[in-house]
This record gives C-alpha cells, sequence and structure tokens, in this order.
C-alpha cells in the first residue's frame, strides 16, 4: 500500500515494512488533524440549515445548497456601511500593502546581497534580530508614534509599518546573494548601467521566485486578519472585511451557515494564491538558511 | 613627551585618513544608500526605535495624556512582586512556548522529511493541505465550534457517540482544559513558515552526498538522516528555529478567541494579552511597556541560546 505511493528518488537503502507502514500513518493522521477544520468549513458552509442543527450533529453535508451564501450576501446587505466598501479597504490595504513592501523590500535587499558598502553588516544584523521578536513588543511606541504622525484612523496606519516587515527582506537578501551571479551584475556595470537600472533591469526579473513569496506572505498577513487595522481604525467605513465577517459570526449559533460560507470566501483568496506561486514559494525557501 | 606626540598625531592623523576613505567610501556607494533609505527609514520608525522607547518607557508612569513620570525600577517590582496576575501569564506562556515550540519545530521537520519522499504532485498536494491552517488566518475560530459546550458541540457529539463520555464536556468551564486546547490549536496553525523552509531544504540537498554517504557505509535511512541531511540543512534549521520560538511566545489571539479575553481565572492569559490589557484597556503604559520590555527579552535571549546549540549540530 505504502509502496504505490511513496516513490523513491533515488536507490533505496535498506528499509522495513513495518516501518514504512508506521510512517504512512503518522502521515495520514497529521493530514486529518490538519484538514479536519477546513473540511468542517467547507461542508458547513453548504449546509441547509436543518442539516447544521440536526441531533446528533453529522460532520458530511448530504443535500448541498447555496442557502448560506445567499443569505451572507442579505445580511452584509443589510450593514450600514455597504459591503463593497469593506471590501475594497480589505483588497486595498493588502494590495497597496504588499506592492510597497516587494519593492522597497528589494530595492534594500539588491545593496545589502550585492554591494561591498560600509555599515550593511550592522543593518542586516538588526534585520536578523528583529526577527527573534514579535510585533507585540513594539506595540505600544508604534501607537503613540501613528498618533504623533496623524495616522490614525487611516489606511495608512496599517500599511506603511508593511512596507517594513522584516521577513521579506530577510527572504529577498538571502535570494539575491545565492541567486544572482556577479558576473552579470559586472558586465552590466562595464556597460554603464547605474545601479538602479540594474536592480530593476536584471536582478528583479532573475528574482520573480522571490518577489511572489514576498507577495503571498505579506498579502496573507494583511488579507486575513486586516493586519493592525483593529487596533489603529475606528471609523465604520475605513474597516475591512474581516471586521464585518466577525460581526455576523458574533450574531450567534444561527449565524452559523453563513459565517463558514462567509470563512470560506475568505481563506480562498489565499489558499489560491499559496495553490498558484508554491513552487516559487518552495524555491524562495532553499535559500532561507541562516549561515551565522 | 617627545615621544608622546609624534604617536598621538599619527594616531589622529590614521584616524582622519579612515574618517576620510569611509566618508569616500560612502560617497561612491551613494545610490545604494538611496536605495536603503526608504525601507530602513520605515524599518527603523516601526520595529528598532519602538523597542529603545518601549525600554525607556518602560521606567516611567504614563497615561498617553500627561507626560511621563520617571519613576525607576517601579514598574519592574510591580510586575514581578504585587502583579499576581502576571505571574501567572507567565507560567502559561512558558508552558505553551516550551510545549508548541519543540514540538512544532520537530514536526515541521519529520513532516517535511517525510513529504520529501512522496512524487511531486502528491508532495503539492499535502504540502498545501499542511500549510492552509496557517494560511487561513481567523479561521482557527473554527475549533470554538467544534468545542462548544453542549452535545450540539462536534467532538463531544463524537465523545458521546462513541460512549467515551455520558455528559458532554463544558470545556469553555475547564480551566485544566483552556492550556491544551489551545496548544492543540496553535500546534494547528504552527505547520508554517518553517515547514516550507524544510521542504525546500531537503529539496535542494545535494544528492552526491548521499551517494558518498552510501559508499561509507551509511545503512539505514536514520544514519542518513543524523549524518548527512541534518548537517547539510543547519541554515534551515536555524531559520526554522527562530521562526517558531517567536511564534510560540507571542501566542494570543489564539488565546483570546478561543479561551476569551480576560479567560476565566485567567487560564489562558498570556504575556501578550496581559500586554494588551494593560496597553489596549488600562491605558497604563509605562507598566505596559515594562511588560513589553520582559518579553521582548525573553524572546530575544531564547532565540540566541538555541541559536548557539543548533550551531554545534554535526560539529
Amino acid at each position: 500500500m505504502t509502496m504505490n505511493i511513496l516513490r523513491f528518488h533515488r536507490k533505496r537503502l535498506n528499509r522495513s515494512m513495518p516501518v514504512d507502514f508506521l510512517l504512512f500513518l503518522l502521515l495520514s493522521a497529521v493530514g486529518v488533524f490538519m484538514a479536519l477544520p477546513l473540511v468542517f468549513v467547507i461542508n458547513n458552509a453548504f449546509k441547509p440549515i436543518d442539516e447544521i442543527f440536526i441531533f446528533p450533529p453529522k460532520f458530511f453535508v448530504r443535500y448541498p445548497t447555496l442557502k448560506n451564501f445567499e443569505d451572507l450576501y442579505h445580511l452584509l446587505a443589510a450593514f450600514w456601511v455597504p459591503y463593497t466598501r469593506y471590501i475594497f479597504n480589505t483588497v486595498f490595504i493588502a494590495v497597496v500593502g504588499t506592492a510597497g513592501h516587494v519593492i522597497l523590500a528589494s530595492l534594500a535587499a539588491y545593496p545589502l546581497a550585492k554591494k561591498q558598502i560600509p555599515g550593511k553588516k550592522v543593518l542586516f544584523t538588526c534585520v536578523v534580530l528583529s526577527l527573534m521578536f514579535s510585533a507585540n513588543v513594539t506595540a505600544i511606541p508604534n501607537y503613540m508614534t501613528m498618533s504623533w504622525l496623524g495616522l490614525l484612523d487611516s489606511y495608512w496606519a496599517v500599511i506603511i509599518p508593511a512596507f517594513g516587515s522584516s521577513l521579506g527582506l530577510f527572504l529577498m537578501k538571502q535570494f539575491m546573494e545565492q541567486m544572482v551571479p556577479d558576473s552579470v551584475l559586472e558586465a552590466a556595470r562595464i556597460d554603464g548601467c547605474s545601479e538602479v537600472k540594474i536592480y530593476w533591469k536584471i536582478v528583479m526579473p532573475m528574482v520573480k521566485p522571490a518577489w511572489l513569496t514576498l507577495i503571498i506572505f505579506s498579502f496573507q498577513g494583511l488579507w486575513g486578519s486586516g493586519g493592525s487595522g483593529k487596533v489603529y481604525i475606528y471609523s465604520e467605513q475605513l474597516k475591512t472585511i474581516d471586521y464585518a465577517l466577525g460581526q455576523i459570526l458574533s450574531g450567534g449559533i444561527v449565524r452559523t451557515g453563513p459565517s463558514m460560507a462567509a470563512t470560506l470566501l475568505m481563506i480562498s483568496v489565499p489558499i489560491v494564491l499559496f495553490l498558484i506561486t508554491q513552487s516559487n514559494v518552495i524555491q524562495t525557501m532553499t535559500t532561507s538558511g541562516m549561515k551565522d | 613627551m617627545n615621544m608622546v606626540q609624534p604617536k598621538a598625531e599619527a594616531k589622529r592623523r590614521g584616524l582622519k585618513l579612515r574618517t576620510g576613505k569611509l566618508l569616500h567610501q560612502m560617497r561612491l556607494n551613494r545610490q545604494s544608500y538611496f536605495m536603503l533609505a526608504p525601507y530602513f527609514l520605515i524599518f527603523f520608525t516601526f520595529t528598532v526605535f519602538p523597542v529603545l522607547m518601549s525600554m525607556l518607557l518602560s521606567f516611567t508612569d504614563f497615561n498617553m495624556l500627561q507626560f511621563p513620570d520617571w519613576v525607576g525600577l517601579q514598574n519592574y517590582a510591580r510586575l514581578f512582586i504585587t502583579d499576581e496576575v502576571f505571574l501567572i501569564a507567565v507560567k502559561n506562556t512558558i508552558i505553551l512556548a516550551t510545549i508548541t515550540g519543540p514540538v512544532s519545530y520537530i514536526a515541521c521537520f519529520i513532516l517535511a522529511w517525510l513529504i520529501n519522499e512522496l512524487s511531486p504532485k502528491m508532495r503539492a498536494f499535502v504540502t498545501l493541505v499542511f500549510y492552509a491552517p496557517s494560511l487561513s488566518g481567523s479561521a482557527f475560530i473554527v475549533w470554538k465550534l467544534l468545542f462548544s459546550d453542549d452535545s450540539y458541540g462536534y467532538i463531544n457529539a463524537f465523545l458521546l457517540e462513541n460512549r467515551f463520555i455520558s455528559d458532554p464536556i463544558l470545556w469553555s468551564t475547564r480551566t485544566d482544559l483552556i492550556l491544551p486546547i489551545l496548544i492543540l490549536v496553535q500546534l494547528w496553525l504552527s505547520l508554517g513558515t518553517s515547514f516550507l523552509a524544510f521542504i525546500a531544504g531537503l529539496q535542494g540537498m545535494d544528492k552526491t552526498l548521499y551517494e558518498a554517504g552510501a559508499v561509507d557505509g551509511i545503512r539505514n535511512r536514520w544514519q542518513e538522516l543524523w549524518y548527512i541531511t541534518l548537517p547539510s540543512m543547519r541554515p534551515q534549521l536555524m531559520f526554522g528555529a527562530v521562526i517558531q520560538i517567536t511564534a510560540s511566545f507571542a501566542i494570543s489571539e489564539v488565546s483570546k478567541q478561543i479561551a476569551g479575553f480576560p479567560s476565566i481565572q485567567y487560564a489562558g492569559h498570556t504575556i501578550v494579552t496581559h500586554l494588551d490589557d494593560y496597553g489596549g484597556i488600562r491605558f497604563e503604559m509605562g507598566y505596559a511597556s515594562a511588560i513589553a520590555t520582559v518579553l521582548f527579552v525573553i524572546m530575544l535571549s531564547s532565540n540566541l541560546i538555541v541559536q548557539k546549540l543548533l550551531r554545534k549540530v554535526g560539529e
């Protein structure tokens, strides 16, 4: 059974069937654990109301229906702020935040990876150290900074910090360092290209997997939770779709169907994005290692 | 005297020469600095400056309205001596981190290693299934539905039907079950960036190393793992450790959504939720900054210690 599924890419070392079988079981068990909640979301999104409240509850849907999506639409339409506005806010924050992050991080990664300049080691060490603590540490001073800059209650309070996320710069710099050959850059310099032109015309096309990876990581962070919007944005018309969906979810058990439909729609966006970019992401992570 | 003066003179001239050289270097590379500037301006404003600011504010009493008052070590004294809730938060955080950190780290590696033997199509599919929870943002709230208190809750219903229990378990009121549930949900979310890094690292392995290993008398896959795979994956292992450790100390959203905020008898309270309580609700910014500083020190020091240990792998 395991033999059909496991395909060995090289000459096989002596393995035992029982161990193979146990490992296969382990993999399946973890697979079920990981998939179960999402399978639950998918099933409940398509359950008619009597199946949601059947006792004892059944895990799988028997007569799938689109009724929950219809209900979700009506619930959203009843909001004081048009729901299209929430969707626009989410898309705007996720797209602008992601685009700015990819451009600024790769612009900074190029000299860090490929130029011998004073101070670059210190800068990169700061970035690596910043991976070692979470954004919770910086939350309080950042709230004050936002208030001093007059950015509270605007998109920019969420977008601008996202530009400076450190994981993106780290991955981009590692990838450029290992994947872009110096000889190509040297040749371009001899031809008289400026550094900015080298970055844009030569380096960026070569590091496509890396910027696709930055796109998926940044987008997923800003999309699902609306970033730090919960703290910074209090005007109703600037709030993101996850807030509106949270309101629907808090309507209690009767809203289970529509909220599962909403959850399904929300998570399908980053999952589809990852599905498309998966091989590029894996390629980028090959260079993600920390040297010293 | 006569001897010293020329020496000092030479030293000064040397320094001048060096700064001159440095400035010259920087001028030559000014394009590079222009490229670094936008990112690092934001990075310093929102990542480096806040850490220093937080440390400074932790010695003050500050409510965002009046100018901060210097109070010395008072905030820290209060944290560690009188604030019993903080000590609960520290205890919970350490329990959560010492279980979810290592378990998720090892799981990321073992699963990546098992997946590596699958055919490419199968591998892509399994990777997606395992990584999907990390992609799905706040969808972990589903766990709350699974752990509903009444017999409509799916886990209760399952346990009842198979006669493991005779009455539904009141998950949300059982303080002894809150941490295990949080650990479960956190583990569900933890096959993230490091998992992808490990898959990538294994795929990028130099295959000739295995052939050389076979010649050198490596007999089974466990020896191969220990003597060849792990040492050559050290850079990825170090990166993965950083990501998992930082995440395991930062548990807060999961606790707030699943256990409630504040949770019953603070059973799911963590350092971060304590920080949010004082920073986001009570507006005691000085005190909250002291909590943030303690969190910073814990995260950074455990990361640096683990980095030091991992550097020894295969040496």
